[in-house]
């Protein structure tokens, strides 16, 4: 037992207050770890691990559309190939990143929390995506290699008929493997915030972040068990003679599309809503003032959640067995909480002293790449432009120009809370250079891709015909994922070239919430003292009392008994 | 604990107007099913908490007033270090691998996770290690 949320108020170390910890050490520490801070980075290494492995899937991808009968790699390694790409990107990159790396550092930190609320289960739900993750990829080392159905594994298709083999196996079991790890992170984030906040750090005091990883979780625990539930039918499919996927046997093809979205619309929030938080919190420290509309965020995210399940018919409009209106009506209503959302990163910024580091400009650069990619997602919420584009490059680049606004954000996390978590900056120079390529790079990519699209280029096809204009448009593609990838380096070489190097300081930001109060990095059980939580901008207030937030009908700041005081 | 129920119950009372309205339009099944499941993740833990919120004395943490010496005090175990995790992930991962390799990995599989789940009990039941 530990006791450890005990300091006197905020300024006097506590002997007891803290403990040293006396673990094991080197691989057995990382082995037996309970510390979320240990997980987190953990995660982190392994998810930029298939960053990197999902992007040189992306970048063979391209090498083989720069010409349009391309030889790099076969018809059937291409299919392999697609589908490993979306599935590493989307299963074992972008959500483990999310809510199993930086929400597993930062969230208890900000809370003023110790740990995690089930530390074990936190070390058990690493474990289960890395395994997952190993699972899932092993299929290319499989005779018939790895999964080719696309990352939607769409049935018929992915019955043991059309696609027989270890490598759809291996897919379905890595994606048990991380769903269940993704479901007790949930349960984890949740009970870790409704129960183990610091004294004052009410719900309207969290971080914006800690409450979009509060809503995230949320959505995890309501779309995660659906698609287990729909992949172990998949799985007695195709061994135990089921037919629920099949027509021959009075089964429903179709049920599979509405299970896999049911879960998979959320999906694109629970990628998306941390990622919002990142850039919500990066973009309020570096314009040196509060969130602008509070509360309308949280609002904004509740309602976005809550749509998110309501819309996963959207993606089925050309099956012609769903209700149009219901979900057309139900996709456009999200842009009105995303428009909030983007109305109130402009109103942070507006008339703030903006910063430009490069954790900004890479969340400015999400607002621009982002705001493409929502728009675009405006236009296939509408019916009739949905059946001209489906299956086109249009919904490729659309999904694309989203997906690559996360990584800006992402990139905007690392250079943010790096510091935080490794108790040193990274180079600013490369950084800024890093985000250049990242940022330019993404519109190359992605705008070529909707030219294409709206030209009639199918997706998911290895060759397409002699055409010049879709010669240099996938040239510009190929050009701009090219760039991304440089980007990748740069971030790469800026971990090696600043190692240890740059020492941050507790705060180098000068930023607001809880977790720059601590040390960087954070001792174990993350705080030696608290300081008093008076609003949602507690560090901030504790080291500029002159600006703290007012109370309710307070006018005189000198009136109040500020913790700094204390 | 108010907002935390207030927060679920919403939940549960936007999955409840939405699987009406789906039920009544819609032509298929599966959708409502997933909709009324939902529904209950909202109204389920929700009713509990907000049950709760009106018995339990104010936490620290719902106080906007509260200082820190208010939340003085063992607020949990907190084990620093504990191998079952990591054995209980390998016993998944042989009991997936069976799945596809064949059922004689359910051996090792389940005798791992077996092994966890005895050996991560009886450490829960001494506090952990820290």
């Amino acid at each position: 037992m530990t006791d450890v949320l005990d300091p006197p108020v905020h300024v006097e170390p506590h002997d007891g207050g803290h403990e040293e910890h006396h673990g094991p050490t080197g691989i057995l520490n990382w082995l037996t770890t309970t510390d979320h801070k240990v997980i987190g980075l953990s995660y982190t290494v392994t998810a930029v691990i298939m960053l990197v492995i999902g992007g040189l899937f992306a970048e063979i991808i391209r090498g083989q559309l720069a010409t349009p009968n391309g030889t790099l790699v076969s018809l059937a390694q291409y299919n392999e190939l697609f589908t490993m790409h979306g599935s590493v990107m989307i299963y074992l990159f972008a959500g483990p990143f999310a809510f199993g790396a930086l929400a597993n550092i930062i969230v208890p930190i900000q809370i003023g929390a110790p740990d995690m609320a089930f530390p074990r289960l936190n070390a058990l739900s690493y474990w289960l995506y890395l395994t997952g993750a190993i699972t899932m990829l092993s299929g290319f080392f499989t005779a018939g290699g790895a999964a080719n159905f696309g990352w939607v594994g769409y049935a018929p298709l992915s019955n043991s008929l059309n696609t027989p083999g270890a490598g759809a196996d291996l897919w379905i079991g890595g994606l048990l493997l991380t769903g269940f790890s993704a479901i007790f992170t949930g349960v984890n984030l949740v009970a870790t915030i409704f129960y183990l906040r610091a004294p004052g750090m009410t719900m309207f005091r969290m971080p914006i972040f800690t409450w979009n990883m509060l809503v995230t979780a949320i959505l995890i625990l309501l779309a995660f068990p659906v698609l287990t539930a729909g992949l172990i039918m998949l799985y007695a499919d195709r061994h135990f003679g089921t037919h629920i996927y099949s027509v021959a046997g009075g089964g429903v093809p179709v049920l599979w599309q509405h299970i896999f979205w049911f879960w998979g619309h959320p999906e694109v929030y629970i990628l998306a809503l941390p990622f919002f938080g990142m850039v919500t919190e990066i973009i309020a420290v570096f314009s040196r003032k509060p969130v602008f509309g509070y509360k309308g965020m949280i609002f904004a995210t509740l309602t976005i959640a809550a749509l998110s399940l309501g819309v996963w018919a959207h993606h089925m409009f050309t099956t012609g067995v769903v209700l149009l209106p219901f979900f057309s009506i139900m996709s456009l209503l999200i842009a009105v909480p995303t428009g909030i959302k983007m109305f109130n990163w402009i109103g942070t910024m507006w008339r703030g002293q903006i910063w430009f580091s490069t954790a900004m400009l890479m969340a400015i650069g999400f607002l621009f790449t982002f705001l493409i990619g929502g728009l675009t997602g405006i236009y296939l919420a509408s019916p009739p432009l949905d059946f001209f584009t489906h299956d086109t490059y249009f919904v490729v680049a659309h999904f694309h120009s989203v997906v690559m606004a996360l990584v800006l954000a992402g990139m905007a996390g690392l250079y943010y809370w790096g510091p935080k978590i490794t108790g040193y900056l990274l180079n600013e120079k490369i950084g800024k250079a890093q985000f250049w390529f990242l940022f330019i790079g993404s519109q190359v990519f992605t705008i070529p891709l909707y030219i294409l699209g709206l030209q009639g280029m199918p997706r998911r096809m290895a060759v397409y015909p002699h055409d010049p204009q879709w010669k240099m448009l996938n040239d510009l593609s190929t050009l701009g994922a090219v760039l991304i990838g440089l980007s990748t380096v740069l971030f790469v070489v800026n971990v090696v070239v600043s190692w240890k190097k740059y020492p941050a300081g507790d705060n180098p930001w000068d930023a607001h919430t809880l977790e720059w109060f601590t040390t960087s990095p954070p001792p174990h059980h993350n705080f030696y003292r608290l300081p008093q939580i008076r609003s949602e901008r507690p560090t901030w207030d504790h080291n500029h009392p002159e600006h703290r937030a007012l109370h309710h009908g307070e006018h005189e700041p000198a009136h109040e008994n500020a913790g700094a005081k204390q | 604990m108010k907002v935390e129920a207030k927060i679920l119950l919403g939940l549960g009372l936007f999955f409840g107007l939405m699987c009406a309205v789906y039920w009544n339009w819609s032509l298929e099944n599966a959708g409502g099913v997933m909709m009324f499941a939902a529904m209950l993740l909202g109204f389920l833990p929700g009713s509990y908490y907000y049950w709760w919120s009106r018995r339990m004395k104010q936490r620290p943490e719902d106080n906007p007033q509260a200082t820190q010496t208010q939340g003085a005090g063992v607020v949990g175990a907190f084990p620093g270090s504990s191998i079952f995790p990591f054995v209980m992930g390998m016993g998944a991962f042989f009991v997936v691998l069976a799945l596809v390799f064949g059922i004689w990995l359910l051996v090792p599989g389940l005798g791992l996770v077996v092994w966890a789940l005895l050996g991560g009990t009886a450490e829960g039941r001494r506090g952990g290690q820290h």
